[in-house]
C-alpha cells in the first residue's frame, strides 16, 4: 500500500490541459496539409502520381480529400517544389463530408450541435464504438483518448459497453460485408436522438481498402454528424473534433 | 526429381523452376518428413500461376534450428483434393480451412472444416446465423454466446462457451466479421497501395508488416538496404514491442482491477508510441519503412533526444509494472489461469509471446535472423508454466530487452544512407520474409508472374496461429476469466481476417 502511494508520488499526474497551449506535437507529424498552387510546376502531376488512394487530384491545382487521405506522406515526398506540405496543425474534423476537401484557403470546419442536442449532450456525451473492418491503429487511438493522458471523461465524453447506454455512435473500419448487419443492429439499439461520429480513413472513404468485394462501406441511409479523419486519427485530433461538436471547444 | 526440400534463407528469394514439384502425396510425405524433424508450417498456398497440367500447392516451412526455410510444392494433378495434413500435423488446421474456404481445395480428412473468414456471404446473411456451432447438450449445461460487438473499443469477434455452471468445457472462436478481402487487393496493387496495404493489415503492428512487406520487395527487387536504415527497422520494432506489451500489461492490471499499474501503463504506452512519432511522425510508424530503407534518417541530436526521453520513459514503466508483480493479489489471478501446456503449443504451433510463455523457445530474431538483427542478438525469454502470468512475464523480460537494444543502438546507429532505390521485382520468383513482431512471427510470402507481377501474396500474422491456443487455454477455466486469458494472448482479429 505505502509502495503503491509512492509509485503514485513519484510518478505524478500526467493529465495535461486540452487544448494544449503550445502544439506539443513533433516536427514530422503529419496533420492539415498546406497546399500552394503557386509552387507548382506547369505540367506535374508528381502528388497525385504518387497518391496510393486517389485522395490528392489536380483539378487546375491540388485538392486533398481528408477524408481517402492516409497521411503517408507520398504525395509530399514526389512533390519536387514544395507545394504540398503536412502542417502540425492537429484539427481535421467536419461535420460535411465535401468539408473535408482541402484547396486554396478551404479547411474543415465542425459546426456545433443543434441548442437541443446541445442541452442533451453538451455535458454528458455517451458513445458505443464499433469496429467493422477496422485493422486496431484507430481503436487503439480512441482507447488512447480515455487514458490518464487524454482524459476525455473530463469533458463528460465517455465510451460505453452498451449501445442502449449510448447517445451515439463512433464507426471505425471500411465497414466490411461482414460486419453490415450487426453495425445495423448497434445502431438501430440506441435510443433517439443519437449521433453517429465516423473516425479514421477508413470509414470515411474505406482508406486503403477502397474497392475490395469484401467491404460495403458506411451505410448511405444512416446520417453522419461528425467526420474525423486520419490513419489513425492522433488523439488531439480525436478530442479536437468531439469537443467541437459539442460545442466545448470554440474558435 | 529432388529428393529434398529447398532450403531458402530468410528474406532472400529464388527462381521460381528451382522449387523442387512432387505429385502432392509424395509432396504430402516430404512436408511430413520435415515437420516430424521439428519444422513449422510458415504458409501454405496454391499458386495463381502453376507450373504442371493442374494446381499446385507451396508450402513453406521454418527449420528453426538451422535458421532456413523450406520450401516445396505439390502437384495437384488436375484433382482438386489432396490428403489433409491436419490429422498429422494439427498446426496446419487454419492454413487448410483457408485453402477449402477460399481457394477451392478440399483437404481430405481435415478433421473439422470449418468456415475461417466467411470471405463470400451471400447478400444481407450474417456469420451466426449460417454457421452450425459446436454444441453439447445436457440438462445441466448451458451456452453462452458472445459478439461480434464487445463491451468495450475492440475489434468484432464471436465466442461460443459450452459450460457447466462457471466452468467452461469448451470456447469456440468464430471470426471473419473483420475480413476486407486484404489478399486479394495486395497481389493487384501498385507499390504505393501495397505500402498502406502492408501497414493496414493489422494497425498495431504496422511496422512489423512494413518491414516484412519491404523485406520481399526487396529480395525480389535484388537489392542491398543499408547498415543504418536495417537499424532504424530495428529501432521502429523494438518501439512496436515496448509500446504494446506495456499497453497490455497496463490491460491486464486493469482486468483484475488494479488501477495504478492500468492507469500509468497506459499512459506510459502512449509515450513509446510519441518516440515513434518523433521518428517519423505517426504513433504507429507508419510512413517510416519504404523498400530500399526508410523514408525518415535520425539525426545524431533527434537520437540522443529519443534515447534521452526513452531512459526517463523506461524507469516509470519499470516501477509501475514492479507494482504489479508485486501485489500478491495480482498473482494469484494470474498464476495457474488460462495455461497451455508445451506440448499443445507445440502442437498447434503456437509463436511469439504465447509460444514462449508455454516454453516454446523460438524467436524468428535469433532463429532467422535478418537485416540489422544479424549483428545485434536478442535472446529469447522462455517460461513453463504457459499460463496468464506467464505471457506477462514473458512481455515483461521482452520489453526490458527492446529497452536495452534500443539504448543501446540509438546512440551508436552505423553510418551511411538511409535508402537505396527500389528496383522492379524479378519475374518468376519466389520470396520469404520472417519478421519477429511483437506479437509473434510474421510471415510474408510473394511468387512474382512471367513480367514481374505479383501473382501471389500471402501475409500470415502471428494471431493466424494463435486464437486456436486462446481456445485451448479456456478449457477447464471459470468462464470470468475469459477476459483475463483474452488480454494475455492479445490477438489481432483484423491481422487474422484479412
Amino acid at each position: 500500500m505505502i509502495r503503491t502511494l509512492k509509485t503514485r508520488w513519484r510518478l505524478g499526474r500526467r493529465t495535461r490541459p486540452f487544448p494544449p497551449r503550445e502544439n506539443p506535437l513533433p516536427e514530422r507529424f503529419r496533420g492539415l496539409p498546406a497546399l500552394d498552387p503557386s509552387r507548382c510546376e506547369p505540367g506535374c502531376s508528381s502528388c497525385a502520381d504518387a497518391c496510393p488512394t486517389g485522395a490528392l487530384v489536380l483539378e487546375g491545382s491540388p485538392r486533398l480529400d481528408l477524408g481517402r487521405c492516409l497521411f503517408c506522406p507520398q504525395c509530399a515526398e514526389a512533390c519536387p517544389s514544395g507545394a504540398v506540405q503536412f502542417t502540425r496543425d492537429y484539427a481535421l474534423a467536419a461535420s460535411t463530408r465535401e468539408s473535408l476537401v482541402v484547396y486554396g484557403e478551404a479547411r474543415p470546419a465542425v459546426e456545433v450541435l443543434g441548442r437541443r442536442l446541445r442541452r442533451l449532450f453538451g455535458r454528458s456525451l455517451k458513445l458505443r464504438q464499433v469496429s467493422a473492418g477496422g485493422c486496431g491503429g484507430c481503436e487503439a487511438e480512441l482507447n488512447a483518448t480515455s487514458n490518464v493522458d487524454y482524459d476525455l471523461g473530463r469533458f463528460g465524453v465517455q465510451f460505453v459497453a452498451s449501445p442502449r447506454h449510448a447517445d451515439g455512435m463512433v464507426v471505425t473500419g471500411p465497414v466490411t460485408r461482414n460486419m453490415e448487419e450487426a453495425l445495423r443492429r448497434t445502431y438501430a439499439a440506441i435510443p433517439e436522438p443519437k449521433l453517429v461520429i465516423l473516425v479514421g480513413a477508413c470509414a470515411l472513404s474505406g482508406g486503403a481498402f477502397e474497392g475490395s468485394p469484401a467491404v460495403t462501406g458506411m451505410p448511405a441511409d444512416i446520417p453522419v454528424d461528425l467526420f474525423i479523419p486520419g490513419c489513425p486519427p492522433h488523439p488531439f485530433t480525436l478530442l479536437d473534433g468531439l469537443l467541437r461538436l459539442i460545442g466545448t471547444r470554440k474558435g | 526429381m529432388s529428393r529434398a526440400l529447398m532450403p531458402l534463407a530468410n528474406g532472400a528469394a529464388a527462381r521460381l523452376e528451382e522449387v523442387p514439384v512432387w505429385p502432392v502425396r509424395l509432396f504430402r510425405d516430404r512436408v511430413l518428413e520435415a515437420a516430424f524433424e521439428g519444422a513449422r508450417l510458415v504458409a501454405l498456398l496454391p499458386l495463381a500461376q502453376p507450373r504442371g497440367s493442374g494446381r499446385e500447392l507451396l508450402a513453406v516451412l521454418a527449420q528453426d534450428h538451422r535458421g532456413t526455410l523450406l520450401l516445396g510444392a505439390g502437384d495437384l494433378e488436375g484433382a482438386s483434393a489432396y490428403p489433409a495434413f491436419t490429422p498429422e500435423w494439427p498446426q496446419a488446421q487454419a492454413f487448410e480451412r483457408d485453402l477449402w474456404e477460399s481457394r477451392g481445395l478440399l483437404p481430405e480428412g481435415h478433421p473439422w472444416l470449418k468456415p475461417l473468414r466467411f470471405p463470400r456471404l451471400p447478400d444481407g446473411q450474417t456469420i451466426p446465423a449460417s454457421y452450425p456451432y459446436f454444441a453439447m447438450e445436457g440438462a445441466e449445461l448451458h451456452e453462452v454466446a458472445v459478439g461480434p460487438v464487445h463491451a468495450g473499443i475492440i475489434e468484432p469477434g464471436h465466442f461460443r462457451f459450452q459450460c457447466h455452471g462457471e466452468k467452461v468445457f469448451h470456447l469456440e472462436i468464430q471470426l471473419g466479421f473483420q475480413h476486407r478481402g486484404w489478399r486479394g487487393l495486395m497481389a493487384g496493387a501498385p507499390p504505393a497501395r501495397r505500402a498502406v496495404l502492408a501497414e493496414s493489415l493489422a494497425g498495431d503492428t504496422a511496422v512489423g508488416h512494413a518491414v516484412a512487406w519491404a523485406m520481399i520487395e526487396e529480395a525480389l527487387g535484388a537489392i542491398l538496404v543499408p547498415p543504418r536504415s536495417q537499424a532504424l527497422r530495428a529501432v521502429a520494432l523494438e518501439l512496436e514491442r515496448l509500446a504494446n506489451h506495456t499497453g497490455d500489461l497496463g490491460a491486464l492490471a486493469g482486468d483484475v482491477g488494479f488501477l495504478p499499474s492500468a492507469s500509468y501503463l497506459g499512459g506510459l504506452r502512449g509515450d513509446c508510441l510519441n518516440l515513434t512519432q518523433r521518428l517519423c511522425g505517426s504513433r504507429m510508424g507508419r510512413g517510416l519503412v519504404v523498400p530500399g530503407g526508410v523514408r525518415f534518417d535520425a539525426p545524431a541530436a533527434l537520437a540522443e533526444e529519443v534515447a534521452g526521453s526513452l531512459s526517463r520513459t523506461w524507469r516509470s514503466i519499470e516501477e509501475a509494472a514492479g507494482l504489479l508483480f508485486d501485489a500478491s493479489p495480482v498473482q494469484e489471478r494470474f498464476q495457474g489461469t488460462g495455461a497451455v501446456g508445451r506440448e499443445v503449443a507445440e502442437a498447434l504451433g503456437l509463436v511469439g509471446v504465447a509460444g514462449r510463455a508455454s516454453g516454446c523457445d523460438r524467436d524468428a530474431r535469433r532463429d532467422h535472423p535478418a537485416g540489422f538483427y544479424r549483428f545485434a542478438q536478442i535472446p529469447p525469454q522462455t517460461l513453463a508454466s504457459g499460463d496468464v502470468y506467464a505471457r506477462a512475464v514473458v512481455r515483461f523480460l521482452e520489453m526490458r530487452q527492446s529497452f536495452e537494444f534500443l539504448e543501446g543502438h540509438l546512440r551508436a546507429l552505423p553510418q551511411g544512407a538511409v535508402g537505396v532505390p527500389a528496383k522492379k521485382a524479378r519475374s518468376g520468383h519466389v520470396a520469404a520474409a520472417l519478421v519477429e513482431g511483437w506479437r509473434g512471427e510474421i510471415a510474408h510470402v510473394a511468387v512474382t508472374g512471367a513480367s514481374g507481377e505479383m501473382a501471389s501474396y500471402e501475409a500470415v500474422d502471428p494471431s493466424f496461429h494463435n486464437w486456436m491456443g486462446l481456445a485451448m487455454a479456456l478449457r477447464d477455466q471459470a468462464i470470468s476469466d475469459f477476459p483475463l486469458c483474452n488480454k494475455s494472448f492479445n490477438l489481432s482479429y483484423a491481422g487474422h481476417d484479412q
